[in-house]
């Protein structure tokens, strides 16, 4: 069940709406640095883009006046090209590896915000159409972008599809995860129109595997399944005092505060986040622009350790984040004044063991997702292998069970980011295709 | 069919992109990987008589712009430096494999008629699509009496391609050199000798520059270097040109022209084709960036001819020419003033710099929100367009034609001009 996260003791006289954390490119903006880019041979960005989608030449059109054709070349390659614009970690994927890295002028190419350019640029519909009817059924079980990348893909080949989402909107943790600075709006739910434009893709929204519906009822009715359902269990602290008011989910947070299109003011409260990845940093920053007093980034090894990106990191400094390192939680007490006080042993290698004690309104936990563990068959015998917690999958995105495929956060490959979400989804549904179709 | 399909004097290829002759096109590795990325034609390196030419070390030279971006490459490359069986028997296996392309075979021999005769035997039998002339090449070959030395003079252009068309069935493409005062002397020499299309430009008499400290140029020959052909973004407005006066010309028009010359974006081909060209050709374009470049040009052309409406090329082919007039025919009751967009204005004073000591003291420093910016004096400005070019913001400076209610009047017609024709009509073309 998820939490309920009230705000009702907060002062609402002052309301705070997301913007962009980085606002787009006006239009010479956008010719002068598609400019910088050398049209690489072999371009190493396309390699480092998970999606590939071709740089180069999507920067070309765009320094060529050709808008319509540089969002065509990247919708090719990466349906989600506009929220992967907003949301990748540019700075570890495509523009880590731009060539203009290097000497003298160390500044990559603003692939992200090019893409972001052609992508708000497109005139009319998503330019895809679908092939004749194979009549051929898939279901496929989560609408995050790998469940909508996966039919979107399918249709484009002619496969007819059911989605069962769990939630009342599509879209996953584009629609309730991504911090809300990154993908402001509603422009989740607008890019999932323009993609389900494409024909052929029924939703199905608040049905739940394992509870409305169960594998066994879908491989009688549907060629093959696709199971893309994320990771929906958040991880726990197992600590004492882990299950007291005001100690939060981050993701259920977020989740709060992307269902909402006006924020109230935290109104200085104070808040400990323990985790060190992308989540803590995201939900640290939201918790500033709310309005909260001190924020601290509370983290079990040192900042080299941290899988939040130095981008990230800076983002956190930049809005007054307090940081600190080889924090390991142990105990979260309550307080008379309602706040609640957190015990830290600190732990830095090679120095004798402390313990602290910090206070705060409150505490949230950002410490990762695993698999949910609803049963998937209707006699309670879950038969799908797993792999280091997450389902175990073979090169062809082929679960344990012949016809089951899965793909995205679920399965026990690639990064946990949008893109790879995307490519796995698409890379799916090829290896489908060939499934149902014999070749 | 897609909508870029081309048909050039009678050659069809998927569509109007051709590479130009010239190294990319040297042989049949190169024109193998600039059609499996999509080029729609190859006019193969100039082949000349055995025994073939040799090649000096090094051969190019660049022309950069401030920014260190390629704005026009020189060249002292001779026409083909291998044996002709080689290129011949390359020509006929790459056109019977890309059956769908374009292949034009460029042809430089002395002008001799037993030469020419020879050679078109030879090249007919490759199963090429066409040929075109080569009397356009400006460096080495002219000393041997072939390339624009015999493109300067109208008679032997005539008097070649007669030949040319006398000893074959393959269409004729004579290509022109522009190192010459009037581009349509030649023009018209090769629709007398009965060209089927002309193309335009080869290369321009060029040194790119001096090493100040050696005294010497690039391309650098052990201290030397020779006049070389300038080609590139450079040498579009000079192309540009020569296409349409050929277009427009009474005596030419209608003759089939593939334009070339600095061609870098669908933009600038589009810019070809409704000046007149039909096709379009590319060499420095290809040798900065590589074949792949195919992709933005063709998508970028498609993508402006959907959103023109256009369904084939011969939609647009030309359009612009009657655009383009003689200068007495020039409205002189047409007035244009620049005007500045204060918002826009970052007072960078360049305007005022170019117009104050160099046009007619039409700008003015003022106050605008307690910003130093500038202003026009509006009857000062004489509409030069100089201001607006200068400007480095964009929608700043902007020239707005002045409704002044005046008929037009051209200078055939007006008073100042003592030549003045009795007969007052307006023409465009
Ligand atoms: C807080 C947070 C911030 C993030 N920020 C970024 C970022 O900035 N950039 C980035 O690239 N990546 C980010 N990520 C990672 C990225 O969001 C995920 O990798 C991506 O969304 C995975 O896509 P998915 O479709 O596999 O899973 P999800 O997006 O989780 O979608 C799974 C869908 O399945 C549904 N579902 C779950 N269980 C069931 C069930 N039993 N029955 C039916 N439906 C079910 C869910 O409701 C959901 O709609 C972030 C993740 C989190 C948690
Ligand atoms: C290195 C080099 C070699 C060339 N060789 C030939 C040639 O053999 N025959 C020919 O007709 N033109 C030759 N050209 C001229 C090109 O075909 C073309 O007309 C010219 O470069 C202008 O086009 P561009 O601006 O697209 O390069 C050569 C050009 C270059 C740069
Ligand atoms: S690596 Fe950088 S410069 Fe090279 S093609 Fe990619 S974006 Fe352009
Ligand atoms: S481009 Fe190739 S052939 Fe020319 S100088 Fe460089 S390495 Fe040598
Ligand atoms: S050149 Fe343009 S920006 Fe500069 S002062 Fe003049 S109008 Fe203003």
């Amino acid at each position: 069940m998820r939490q309920k996260i009230n705000f009702s003791n907060t002062v609402t006289d002052n309301n705070y709406y997301f913007d962009d954390i980085e606002p787009p490119l006006t239009n010479k903006e956008a010719m002068e640095e598609a400019s910088r880019c050398l049209y690489c041979y072999n371009a190493p960005c396309i390699t480092a883009c998970p999606t590939h989608i071709n740089i180069p030449n999507f920067i070309r059109k765009i320094s060529t006046n050709n808008l319509q054709g540089a969002a065509e070349s990247i919708l090719e390659e990466n349906i989600f090209g506009g929220s992967c614009a907003r949301v990748c970690p540019t700075e570890i994927l495509c523009e880590h590896a731009c060539v203009r890295n290097t000497h003298p002028e160390s500044n990559p190419v603003k692939i992200g915000l090019l893409q972001r350019h052609a992508i708000d640029n497109l005139q009319g519909e998503y330019p895809f159409t679908r092939k004749s009817d194979t009549n051929k059924k898939i279901a496929i079980i989560g609408a995050g972008p790998t469940g909508i990348s996966c039919a979107h893909k399918l249709a484009q080949l002619g496969h007819s599809i059911d989605i069962f989402e769990k939630e009342s909107k599509v879209g996953g943790l584009n629609e309730y995860g991504i911090a809300a600075y990154k993908l402001v709006d509603n422009y989740s739910e607008l890019e999932i129109n323009k993609i389900l434009a494409i024909g052929n893709i029924n939703v199905f929204t608040k049905k739940t595997l394992g509870e409305n519906f169960f594998l066994d009822d879908l491989l009688d009715q549907y060629h093959a399944v696709f199971i893309a359902i994320g990771l929906a269990k958040s991880k726990k602290l197992n600590i004492p005092g882990e299950l007291q008011p005001n100690v939060l989910d981050a993701t259920c947070f977020i989740h709060t505060i992307r269902q909402h299109q006006v924020q109230q003011n935290l109104n200085g409260k104070s808040a400990i986040v323990i985790g060190g990845g992308n989540t803590a940093v995201d939900v640290t920053v939201q918790l500033k622009k709310l309005g909260a007093g001190k924020v601290t980034l509370a983290y079990r090894r040192g900042h080299q350790h941290m899988s939040a990106t130095l981008k990230e990191q800076q983002l956190a400094q930049l809005h007054d984040v307090h940081k600190e390192t080889w924090f390991n939680p142990v105990k979260i007490a309550p307080l008379t004044n309602k706040k609640l006080a957190v015990t830290f042993d600190i732990h830095i290698p090679e120095t004798p063991k402390e313990t602290v004690t910090l206070t705060a309104d409150y505490v949230f936990k950002a410490i990762g997702q695993n698999l949910s563990t609803q049963p998937l068959f209707k006699n309670n015998q879950n038969i799908l292998s797993v792999q280091q917690y997450r389902i175990a999958v073979n090169d062809n995105y082929q679960t344990s069970l012949p016809g089951v495929f899965a793909g995205g956060d679920c399965i026990s490959k690639g990064q946990d980011l949008t893109v790879y979400a995307v490519q796995q989804g698409k890379e799916a549904a090829e290896n489908i295709h060939a499934y149902i179709t014999g070749n | 069919m897609s909508i870029l399909a081309s048909n050039f004097a009678g050659i069809s290829s998927p569509n109007p992109f051709w590479l130009a002759s010239a190294p990319p096109t040297d042989k049949a590795y190169n024109i193998n990987l600039a059609f499996e990325a999509g080029w729609g034609g190859a006019v193969w390196k100039t082949l000349g008589e055995d025994p073939h030419p040799v090649n000096v070390s090094s051969r190019y030279s660049a022309h950069h712009d401030m920014y260190g971006n390629l704005i026009g490459i020189n060249n002292i490359e001779l026409i083909s430096d291998r044996p002709l069986a080689t290129n011949l028997s390359e020509i006929r296996a790459i056109k019977r494999k890309w059956p769908d392309r374009a292949i034009v075979v460029s042809i430089m021999v002395p002008c001799k008629e037993e030469a020419w005769r020879t050679m078109l035997r030879k090249v007919e039998d490759t199963g090429a699509d066409g040929i075109e002339l080569n009397f356009g090449c400006p460096h080495g070959m002219p000393e041997r009496g072939m390339g624009s030395a015999v493109g300067q003079v109208p008679e032997l252009v005539e008097q070649v391609t007669a030949w040319c068309k006398h000893y074959t069935r393959m269409p004729v493409i004579v290509k022109l050199t522009p190192n010459i005062t009037n581009i349509l002397q030649p023009a018209h020499a090769a629709l007398r000798g009965g060209a089927d299309a002309v193309s335009l430009i080869n290369t321009i008499n060029s040194i790119t520059g001096i090493n100040l400290d050696t005294f010497e140029a690039r391309p650098n020959v052990d201290g030397y270097t020779t006049s070389g052909g300038y080609c590139g973004p450079a040498v579009k407005p000079i192309a540009l040109n020569m296409v349409s006066q050929i277009a427009r010309n009474l005596d030419t028009q209608g003759l089939p022209i593939s334009g070339i010359g600095g061609i870098t974006t669908w933009h600038d081909a589009a810019e070809f084709m409704v000046l007149g060209a039909h096709n379009v050709q590319i060499c420095t374009a290809a040798m900065i960036y590589g074949f792949s470049i195919i992709d933005e040009l063709t998508d970028g052309l498609t993508q402006w001819m959907r959103n023109k409406g256009y369904q084939a090329l011969s939609d647009f082919i030309g359009i612009a020419v009657p655009h383009i007039t003689d200068w007495k025919y020039l409205n002189l009751n047409y007035k244009t003033i620049a005007n500045i967009n204060p918002d826009a204005c970052i007072g960078c004073g360049r305007c005022y710099a170019a117009c104050e000591d160099t046009s007619h003291q039409a700008i003015q420093p003022s106050i605008y929100k307690n910003q130093k910016i500038y202003s026009i004096i509006e009857e000062k400005c004489v509409g030069c367009n100089l201001c607006e070019m200068v400007c480095p913001e964009h929608d700043c400076i902007t020239m707005i034609a002045q409704e002044n209610k005046k008929p037009y009047l051209n200078w055939t017609q007006h008073p100042n001009n003592l030549m003045c024709e009795k007969k007052i009509e307006k023409v465009t073309a």
